[in-house]
C-alpha cells in the first residue's frame, strides 16, 4: 500500500519527464503542463510588477519611460489573469477533478490537450510584442476604446494587435477546457457521487467553468469586434462616427467580472479541502458552502456595472448594481463563516497547505470588506480608479488566489510527484509570502483614499511614504518565490517517498497510488456518504470492495 | 461555567464594538480635507463602512486568532476532533444577519447618493432604517442656480470655459457655498473628471456632454486628476483647482477677461518633444499631444 512510486513496467511512455514535454491527453499530465506553464508566466507578470514598483518607488518619472510603463503595467494585469491564475487554476482542476469524482479520464482528452497548448501561443504572441517598433498594448488590461485602437505607429501588426488576438485565442482554449471540465463532472462521476457528495473543490470549479462557458462570449466578441476596428476601420466604438465605447466596457465587464469569481472559487474550493484536512473535523456546514458556490455564480452575472460606477452610467443603473452587488456578500460570508466554524474546536496542525489556508482566509475576509464597501455608490465613486481599487483586488488575486494556489499546491503535491516537500523551506515561504503581500497591497489602500490615481508612472510626492512601503513589500515578494522554486524542484527530484495518503485525508484522490496510475484507479470507487468524514468511522466514504 | 462563557462573549463583543467605533471616527482622517458638501457627505459614510466593516473584520479575525492559538493538536496526535457537520440555526443566523447588514449599508448609501445627487436628482425614497447624522447639514444655498462651467479635455490638457465673460483658462477657479455645474466634454478619448478633495468623479465620455454638479463648501487650492486612463501622458493631466470667496472668484474672472488669449504650457507637449533620460527606454510610437487649448490664463 505505502510505496507505489515503482517507475511502473506497464506504462508504454519511454520517461517520466518527456511526457510533459509531449502531447499527452492525460489529464494528470495536462494539469502538470498547465501549473508548470503557468507559474513561468507568473514570474514573467512578477517581474513586470517589479519593474513598475521600482519606478513607483520614487514620486519622478526615473527608472522607464511612459510609454513602456503603459506597456509594463497592461503586460502584468494581462499575463496574470490569461496566463497565470486562469492555466494555473484550470491546470490543478485537471489534475484532481478526475480523481476527486472517481473517474478514469476527463470527458474530451483531445480538445483538453489542444486548449492547454493555446496557452504558449498565447503567451509567445504577448511577450514578441515587446520587439515590436510601437511596443506592446498599453491601453491596461480592459483594453478600452478609444485610447486602445489610436494605433500611433500605423502599423497592421502592433501590440494592441496581438494583444487582442491573444485574448481570443485564450478566450478560445478557457472555453475549450470549461466544455471539458463541466462535462467531465456532469458524466463522469463513479457510482455513487452525487452532487451533494462531490467535495466542494469539485463544486467552485464546477461553478467557476460554467460562469466561463457562459460569460467569456462576450469578452471574446468584444475582443474581436475591436480588432477589426482597429485593423480594418470598422466603427463599433468608435464615439465620433455612431459607435459607442460605453459599450465594450459593458461587453467587457459582463465577463471581466464572473471573471474574478472564476479565479476566486477554485480558491474558495482549496480552501474547503485543505482546512478540514488540517482541522481534523468535517467542513462545517457542507452542504450551504457546496450550494452557495452555485449561487455565488449565478449573482455575479448580475453586477458587473459596479465597475463603471463613475462612467457614463445613470443614476437608476448605478442603484441596481449597488443592490445586487452587495448580494454576492451573503453566499461569500457563509464560505468564510465555514472555514472559521471548522477549526473552531478542531485539532489543528499547521504544515504548510494549512498556512498557506488560513493566511489566505484571513487576507480574504479583509477583501471582502472592502469589496462591499466598493459596491457603495458613493464611496466607489471617490476610490473608483485609485489605487484603493488596485489594493482591494490584489487582496483578492494574489492574497487570497495566488495563497490558495501554493496551498493547493503543497497539499497535493506528494499526489502529484509521490514525494514530499520539505516542511521547513515550505514555511519560510509562506513567512515571507504572508509578510511581503501585506507590505506591498495595504499601503495601496491609504494611496487610494488619499486620491492617488492607479495607472500613473509618476506621482504627487505627498503620496511617496506609502509607495515606499510598498514597493520594498514588492521586492519582498519577489524574493519569496525563490524559496518555493528550490524547494518545489530539489523536493521533485529527491525528496522523500510520499505514502498514498500522507494528510490522512478523505477524498477519493487520496485512495489511490501517489503519484496515481495512468487510469487512476485501479477498481472504480464506489462512494456511500459525504464528504469530509473526519473523524467518523468510515472516513473514507468510499468503498472499493463492495464491487 | 455557561454563564461564564456569555460574559466573556459579552466582553469580547463590547470591545470590537468600541474598537470598530473608535477606528469609524478616526476613518475621516484618512481621507483628503473634504471641500465640497458631497465630501462631508461620503466622509459620514466611509465612517460608517469602516465601523461595519471592523465589527466584522475583528468578530471573524477574533475567531480564527482564538482557533488558532488554543485548538492546536498535541504532539503527534494523529486523532480526529469531533465530526461536528453542522447547526442549521447557526448556518440561518450567519445568512440572515450579512442580509439585514447589506440591506443597511445599500439604504444608507442611496441615501447619501441621492442627497449628492450630482448627477440630478433620485426618486426621493426614505428609508428610516439609519438617519444620517448628516442629514442637517445641506444648506439652502445649494439650490441657488450657478453659472455652467465647459470643461474640455483632449490628450493631454485640460481647459475650463466660463462662456458668459468668455474666459478660457488652464485653471477651474469655483466660487465657494455655490452648486456648481460642470458640462463635461473630451475631444479624443475617455477620460475622468477627479478632485479627490471633493469626493466626485465622473468619466468623460467623447462626443457626449456629461453634467455634473456639486457645492465647494472650502476655500483653497486643490489638485485635478484625469481619472481615467488617456494614454502615454496620463499621468501628467493635472490641473489647478481653486475654490474662491465669491469676491475673488468675480475679480478673478474680470481680470482674466481682460487678457488676450494664448496657447497654454502643456507639461504633456514639452515632454513628448524632450523625454526624460530614463535608464530604460523604449521609443515606441506614441500619440502626439493635441494642440494646447489657447487661454485667457
Ligand atoms: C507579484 C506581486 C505583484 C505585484 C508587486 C503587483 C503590483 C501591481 C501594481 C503596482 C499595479 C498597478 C500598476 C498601475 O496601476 O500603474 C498592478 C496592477 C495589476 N495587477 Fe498586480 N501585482 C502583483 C501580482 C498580481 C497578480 C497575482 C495578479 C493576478 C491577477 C495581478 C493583477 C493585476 C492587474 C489585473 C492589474 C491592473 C493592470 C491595469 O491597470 O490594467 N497582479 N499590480
Ligand atoms: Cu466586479
Ligand atoms: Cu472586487
Amino acid at each position: 500500500m505505502t510505496n507505489i512510486f515503482i517507475k511502473s513496467a506497464s506504462e508504454p511512455e519511454p520517461t517520466n519527464w518527456k511526457r510533459y514535454f509531449s502531447f499527452s491527453t492525460d489529464h494528470k499530465v495536462i494539469g502538470v503542463q498547465y501549473l508548470v506553464t503557468a507559474f513561468i508566466f507568473f514570474l514573467f507578470g512578477g517581474l513586470f510588477a517589479m519593474i513598475v514598483r521600482a519606478e513607483l518607488l520614487t514620486p519622478q518619472l526615473d527608472v522607464v519611460d511612459r510609454s513602456l510603463y503603459n506597456g509594463l503595467f497592461t503586460m502584468h494585469g494581462t499575463i496574470m489573469i490569461f496566463l497565470w491564475i486562469f492555466p494555473a487554476n484550470v491546470g490543478l482542476a485537471n489534475y484532481l477533478i478526475p480523481l476527486m469524482i472517481g473517474a478514469k479520464e476527463t470527458a474530451f482528452p483531445v480538445l483538453n490537450a489542444i486548449a492547454f497548448w493555446l496557452i504558449p501561443v498565447v503567451g509567445i504572441l504577448l511577450l514578441f510584442s515587446f520587439f515590436l517598433p510601437s511596443g506592446t498594448a498599453q491601453a491596461g488590461w480592459w483594453s478600452y476604446p478609444p485610447v486602445s485602437i489610436q494605433n500611433p505607429s500605423g502599423h497592421l501588426i502592433n501590440g494592441e494587435f496581438l494583444w487582442l488576438l491573444a485574448v481570443t485565442i485564450s478566450g478560445i482554449s478557457s472555453i475549450m477546457g470549461g466544455v471539458n471540465l463541466v462535462t467531465t463532472i456532469f458524466r463522469m462521476r463513479s457510482p455513487g457521487m452525487t452532487f451533494l457528495r462531490m467535495p466542494v473543490y469539485v463544486w467552485t470549479t464546477f461553478s467557476a467553468q460554467l460562469l466561463q462557458l457562459f460569460c467569456l462570449p462576450a469578452l471574446t466578441g468584444a475582443a474581436i469586434m475591436l480588432l477589426f476596428d482597429l485593423s480594418f476601420g470598422t466603427d463599433f466604438f468608435s464615439p465620433f462616427k455612431q459607435g459607442d465605447p460605453v459599450i465594450y466596457q459593458h461587453l467587457f465587464w459582463f465577463y471581466s467580472h464572473p471573471a474574478v469569481y472564476v479565479m476566486a472559487l477554485p480558491a474558495f474550493g482549496v480552501f474547503s479541502e485543505v482546512i478540514p484536512a488540517f482541522a481534523r473535523k468535517p467542513l462545517f456546514g457542507y452542504k450551504t458552502v457546496a450550494i452557495s458556490s452555485l449561487l455565488i455564480s449565478v449573482i455575479s452575472t448580475l453586477v458587473w456595472v459596479h465597475h463603471m460606477f463613475a462612467s457614463a452610467t445613470p443614476n437608476w443603473m448605478r442603484i441596481l448594481f449597488m443592490a445586487t452587488s452587495m448580494l454576492v456578500a451573503v453566499p461569500t460570508g457563509i464560505k468564510v463563516f465555514a472555514w472559521t466554524a471548522t477549526i473552531w474546536r478542531g485539532k489543528l496542525h499547521f504544515q504548510t497547505p494549512m498556512l498557506f489556508a488560513l493566511g489566505g482566509v484571513a487576507m480574504f475576509l479583509f477583501a471582502g470588506i472592502s469589496g462591499v464597501m466598493l459596491a457603495s455608490v458613493p464611496f466607489d465613486i471617490h476610490v473608483n480608479n485609485t489605487y484603493f481599487i488596485v489594493g482591494h483586488f490584489h487582496y483578492v488575486v494574489f492574497n487570497t488566489v495566488t495563497m490558495a494556489l501554493y496551498a493547493g499546491i503543497y497539499f497535493w503535491f506528494p499526489k502529484i510527484t509521490g514525494r514530499m516537500y520539505s516542511e521547513g523551506w515550505g514555511k519560510l515561504h509562506f513567512w515571507l509570502t504572508f509578510i511581503g503581500a501585506n507590505l506591498n497591497f495595504f499601503p495601496m489602500h491609504p494611496l487610494g483614499l488619499q486620491g492617488m490615481v492607479r495607472r500613473i508612472s509618476s506621482y504627487d510626492p505627498q503620496y511617496t511614504g506609502w509607495n515606499v512601503v510598498a514597493s520594498l513589500g514588492a521586492f519582498l515578494l519577489g524574493m519569496s518565490t525563490l524559496p518555493f522554486i528550490a524547494n518545489i524542484v530539489s523536493s521533485w527530484l529527491r525528496g522523500r517517498k510520499a505514502l498514498n495518503n500522507p494528510w490522512n485525508a478523505t477524498g477519493l484522490e487520496w485512495t489511490t497510488s501517489s503519484p496515481p496510475p495512468i487510469e487512476n484507479f485501479e477498481e472504480i470507487p464506489i462512494v456511500t456518504s459525504e464528504p469530509y468524514g473526519y473523524g467518523e468511522s468510515h472516513r473514507l466514504a468510499a468503498d472499493s470492495s463492495s464491487i | 461555567m455557561r454563564n461564564f462563557n456569555i460574559a466573556l462573549l459579552a466582553i469580547f463583543v463590547g470591545a470590537i464594538v468600541l474598537a470598530s467605533h473608535a477606528l469609524g471616527q478616526q476613518a475621516y482622517n484618512w481621507l483628503p480635507v473634504a471641500a465640497t458638501t458631497e465630501a462631508d457627505l461620503v466622509g459620514h459614510l466611509f465612517s460608517f463602512l469602516v465601523t461595519l466593516g471592523t465589527i466584522v473584520f475583528l468578530g471573524v479575525m477574533g475567531m480564527l486568532l482564538y482557533s488558532i492559538l488554543f485548538y492546536r493538536a498535541t504532539k503527534n496526535d494523529p486523532s480526529d476532533a469531533p465530526a461536528i457537520r453542522g447547526n442549521l440555526k447557526l448556518e440561518i443566523t450567519w445568512t440572515v444577519i450579512p442580509i439585514l447588514l447589506v440591506i443597511w449599508i445599500a439604504s444608507y448609501s442611496y441615501n447619501i447618493y441621492q442627497r449628492m445627487s450630482i448627477l440630478g436628482s433620485l426618486p426621493l425614497v426614505h428609508l428610516h432604517i439609519m438617519e444620517a447624522p448628516a442629514y442637517a447639514e445641506m444648506g439652502s444655498s445649494d439650490m441657488q442656480p450657478a453659472e455652467q462651467i465647459e470643461v474640455v479635455v483632449k490628450q493631454w490638457s485640460w481647459s475650463f470655459r466660463y462662456p458668459s465673460q468668455n474666459v478660457t483658462s488652464t485653471e477651474l477657479h469655483l466660487p465657494v457655498n455655490q452648486r456648481v455645474h460642470l458640462m463635461l466634454q473630451s475631444k479624443d478619448v475617455v477620460h475622468g473628471f477627479y478632485v479627490p478633495n471633493f469626493r466626485i468623479k465622473q468619466d468623460i465620455i467623447p462626443n457626449q456632454t456629461i453634467p455634473l454638479r456639486f457645492t465647494p463648501n472650502r476655500i483653497g487650492k486643490y489638485q485635478l486628476h484625469d481619472s481615467q486612463f488617456s494614454g502615454t501622458y496620463f499621468a501628467l493631466m493635472t490641473a489647478d483647482v481653486y475654490v474662491d470667496s465669491p469676491e475673488t472668484y468675480n475679480q478673478w474672472l474680470a481680470e482674466a477677461a481682460t487678457r488676450p488669449p494664448v496657447p497654454a504650457v502643456n507639461l504633456a507637449k514639452s515632454e513628448h518633444s524632450q523625454p526624460p533620460k530614463t535608464p530604460l527606454r523604449s521609443k515606441w510610437h506614441t500619440v502626439s499631444p493635441a494642440q494646447p487649448p489657447v487661454v485667457n490664463k
